[in-house]
């Protein structure tokens, strides 16, 4: 059970990053939901490698007979980060954009486009 | 050294390579960028017609990044496909060819529709990102770097929607909007990779092919990547960002973003055909994908009957001919499982489904083109303020006639012949889907006679004394795009006996799929 | 922005150099230890950061120019793209230096060691074309928000 804790805490993070997509109103709290859901991801893709009494996959100053967790996914977390930064840094200054040209950050208002 | 061997990497690398020096090249001369990027891009248009030729000859090719082959052995003996690669088979490079020319033509129309703007080397460096890709979904055989082409090409289309953004609000937030969407759909897809590589350590389409079952982890795997997909796709209920997008982004801009949106279809194909097969539920899914079909239709048609921007319209239609690839292709896999029914119509339903693709590109591409070949001379997209504009702009009342014919499936252009190929196979199947398309059919046509009276027909207005045709390069542009609408329309068996039947049967016989892979080892 | 406190500004001057000297660590020894171009990448741009908050967006323009930082990020992506033609011989994204003798060409030694830096191939420049490439990037996007904060301000009049 104590196992299944990071599980419980990905499930955790993409349940609150969608709640904050669908409920909240403020620009930038889309993208704050936006970035909990990306970390719920990245969270769920590293836990998939863990195994039992492993350490860190790093050859320099190791212990010897000792089994290490797979670094594959620690590979494809790393480029997930990376185009969450990119992701991030494009939508805010969007989110800026928006505000130079609406004068306000409420969805109910940004609506130009209809129909 | 042979540079042939290379082609499929090197389609992607030299407009990669090209949007990276595209900013120094920028500082030195602000003119060449666009001829630049179009030189680059015929570059790439000609290598996928050699691999096309190739491939449609010799078989699907494997191209390994970092080493000879694709396999690791263990020093236990055991072989498994460890790298990443490029597997391209006839499905692959049948959306590659549509890419390059659609990219290709982008560019020269863009010659001089985006003259007056500023940041023009940004513009250009962003458009071969946005092109590579695009080229990257439809060529890559393993997951990871499927998500990581989709990021790449999502990043790119938010940045051009919003490129005019500078002075005006609605583009920015049609970005918004479309940079939301495509994140969510990119960060599930990564989910579903991860529950792959959770239950069977491999990320390589061909060797999960060959391993995969139909457990309970594998159902929330597909049932997480059809709707997702589909979204990327424009399909209905999840098709909101597709107006905004469509009709904010420059035109240029929406015909390339029309082949990324079939390159996210392509992938959806590919998720239920190769990767799965007959292990899932045939039946269930595929009615699963006609319901999304005829949603799409129905609803892309009925939205378009009553708008007034002309953008705005010919975006709802392009939802609605989504439909028909969904029809088709969901009708092929809901058989998929029974030889008779799938020799009978299946076949011929996924091929009406597969044709589609590549008409829709063409002809809407066409469209979108001419309608902003419109906003360039008039400065407005409202129906309503345009008018009696034949007289002026002859070549683009003629381009315009083509491509709205061709959509509503009028003979003899390319339209008719795939949904023909629909019409008759859905029949078959159940006699109800194929009246509703039909019935989408004549009000697509209603809904470009509306267009053609409102900007096209009637007296001269005074204020648009001045309006003379479009430059030289956009009508080279538009000229490309019908003579292959003609073309396909006057011809289409040529095309469907030598590409389009090639990649029905690559994307339903799964054993060739990943025998290329792990035959080799 | 306006520029912050003394103390502040102190401790920037301090540490300024310290923060990009650890960055450049980080990208260089990315075959041996965690880390690598991006992450060192960030490192450097965070730097940046610091300068911009502490001494505000004006004064900072002559040590953080944006035309010469994206020069750099241009002649990083093309160094990263260059050495993976390289590879051309065999195929795309070839590791040619790795095991030959030649620069960075060492092989590496199998079970724990200490890390020589001399090994890895064609890994080390690629961190370190990647690493240019980052902390340019960053640091352009840093430099246009701290920027644009000017007239979100002059709109609420604070």
């Amino acid at each position: 059970m104590i196992g299944n804790l990071p599980y419980i805490a990905v499930i955790i993070f993409i349940g609150l990053g969608i709640y904050t997509l669908m409920f909240k109103k403020n620009l930038i709290k889309i993208v704050i939901g936006i970035c909990l859901l990306e970390n719920g991801v990245n969270l769920f893709l590293i836990t998939l490698g863990y195994r039992k009494g492993a350490v860190a996959p790093i050859y320099t100053q190791a212990p010897s007979g000792q089994s290490m967790v797979l670094p594959t996914p620690q590979a494809l977390t790393l480029t997930s980060i990376v185009i969450g930064i990119a992701i991030t840094a494009l939508i805010l200054s969007i989110a800026m954009m928006i505000y130079k040209h609406y004068g306000t950050l409420d969805t109910d208002q940004v609506r130009r486009l209809r129909g | 050294m042979n540079l042939l061997n290379h082609t499929p990497i090197l389609i992607i690398a030299i407009p990669l390579l090209a949007a990276f020096l595209l900013p120094v090249i920028g500082r030195i001369n602000k003119k060449t960028t666009g001829i630049f990027t179009t030189f680059v891009l015929s570059i790439s248009l000609i290598l996928t017609i050699l691999l096309t030729v190739k491939i449609l000859s010799v078989g699907p090719q494997v191209y390994v990044f970092g080493a000879k082959s694709p396999a690791l052995t263990l020093p236990s003996g055991l072989k498994f496909p460890i790298r990443i690669m490029f597997q391209i088979d006839a499905m692959s490079i049948f959306m590659g060819l549509i890419t390059a020319v659609i990219s290709f033509v982008g560019a020269i129309y863009s010659l001089t529709f985006m003259e007056q703007h500023s940041g023009l080397d940004k513009y250009y460096s962003l458009l071969l990102l946005l092109t590579v890709g695009i080229f990257g979904i439809e060529f890559t055989g393993d997951m990871f770097n499927f998500f990581v082409f989709l990021e790449i090409a999502s990043i790119a289309a938010v940045a051009l929607i919003s490129f005019r953004g500078v002075n005006l609000g609605e583009p920015v937030e049609a970005g918004f909007k479309y940079m939301v969407v495509s994140s969510i759909a990119a960060l599930i897809v990564l989910f579903a990779v991860g529950i792959f590589y959770g239950k069977y350590d491999l990320l390589n389409f061909a060797a999960l092919a060959s391993v995969i079952k139909y457990s309970q982890l594998d159902k929330i795997a597909l049932g997480l990547l059809v709707p997702v997909l589909a979204m990327k796709a424009g399909a209905v209920p999840m098709h909101m960002w597709t107006p905004d997008a469509y009709s904010e982004a420059p035109a240029p801009i929406t015909i390339i973003l029309v082949s990324a949106s079939q390159a996210s279809l392509y992938a959806l194909f590919r998720v239920t055909f190769s990767l799965y097969n007959i292990t899932l539920n045939t039946l269930s899914v595929g009615w699963i994908i006609i319901i999304l079909g005829l949603l799409s239709m129905f609803i892309g048609v009925t939205m378009a009957i009553i708008q007034k921007d002309i953008k705005r319209l010919i975006a709802y239609n392009a939802i609605s001919q989504t439909g028909y690839m969904l029809l088709g292709v969901g009708v092929g896999l809901a058989v998929l499982a029974n030889p008779v029914a799938l020799s009978k119509y299946g076949i011929t339903a996924m091929e009406g489904g597969i044709f589609h693709i590549i008409n829709h590109a063409m002809y809407e591409g066409l469209l979108f083109l001419t309608a902003g070949a419109l906003f360039f001379r008039t400065g407005t997209r409202d129906l309503d303020k345009m008018g009696g504009l034949a007289h002026s702009m002859k070549y683009t009342t003629i381009f315009f006639i083509i491509g709205a014919a061709a959509i509503s499936g009028l003979p003899p252009f390319n339209g008719f012949a795939s949904k023909l190929l629909i019409y008759e196979s859905v029949y078959r199947f159940n006699p109800l889907l194929s009246i509703i398309a039909m019935l989408v059919s004549i009000l697509t046509l209603a809904s470009f006679v509306k267009v053609f009276h409102s900007a096209f027909l009637g007296p001269k207005l005074p204020k648009f004394k001045e309006v003379r045709e479009v430059p030289r390069s956009m009508v080279w542009a538009m000229v490309v795009l019908s003579c292959i609408t003609i073309f396909f329309g006057l011809f289409p068996d040529l095309i469907v006996k030598n590409l389009v039947h090639p990649a029905v049967m690559a994307l339903i016989e799964q054993f060739k799929y990943t025998g290329t892979v792990l035959g080799g080892i | 922005m306006k520029q912050m406190s003394k103390i502040v500004r102190t401790i920037t001057n301090l540490i300024y150099g310290f923060i990009i000297i650890f960055g450049f660590y980080v990208i260089v020894h990315g075959h041996l230890t965690p880390g690598g171009g991006f992450q060192g990448g960030a490192v450097v741009a965070s730097a940046f950061a610091l300068l911009l908050i502490s001494y505000g967006g004006v004064n900072s323009e002559k040590l953080l120019k944006k035309d010469f930082l994206s020069i750099l990020e241009s002649c990083g992506l093309t160094m990263f793209i260059g050495i993976t033609f390289l590879g051309l011989g065999i195929t795309f994204f070839y590791n040619f230096l790795a095991n030959s003798g030649d620069w960075f060409g060492n092989t590496t030694v199998i079970g724990i060691n200490p890390g020589d830096m001399n090994t890895g191939g064609v890994i080390p420049l690629m961190n370190i074309a990647v690493g240019l490439e980052v902390l340019s990037a960053l640091g352009v996007i840093v430099i246009f928000m701290a920027s644009a904060a000017e007239f979100t301000k002059n709109k609420e009049n604070l």
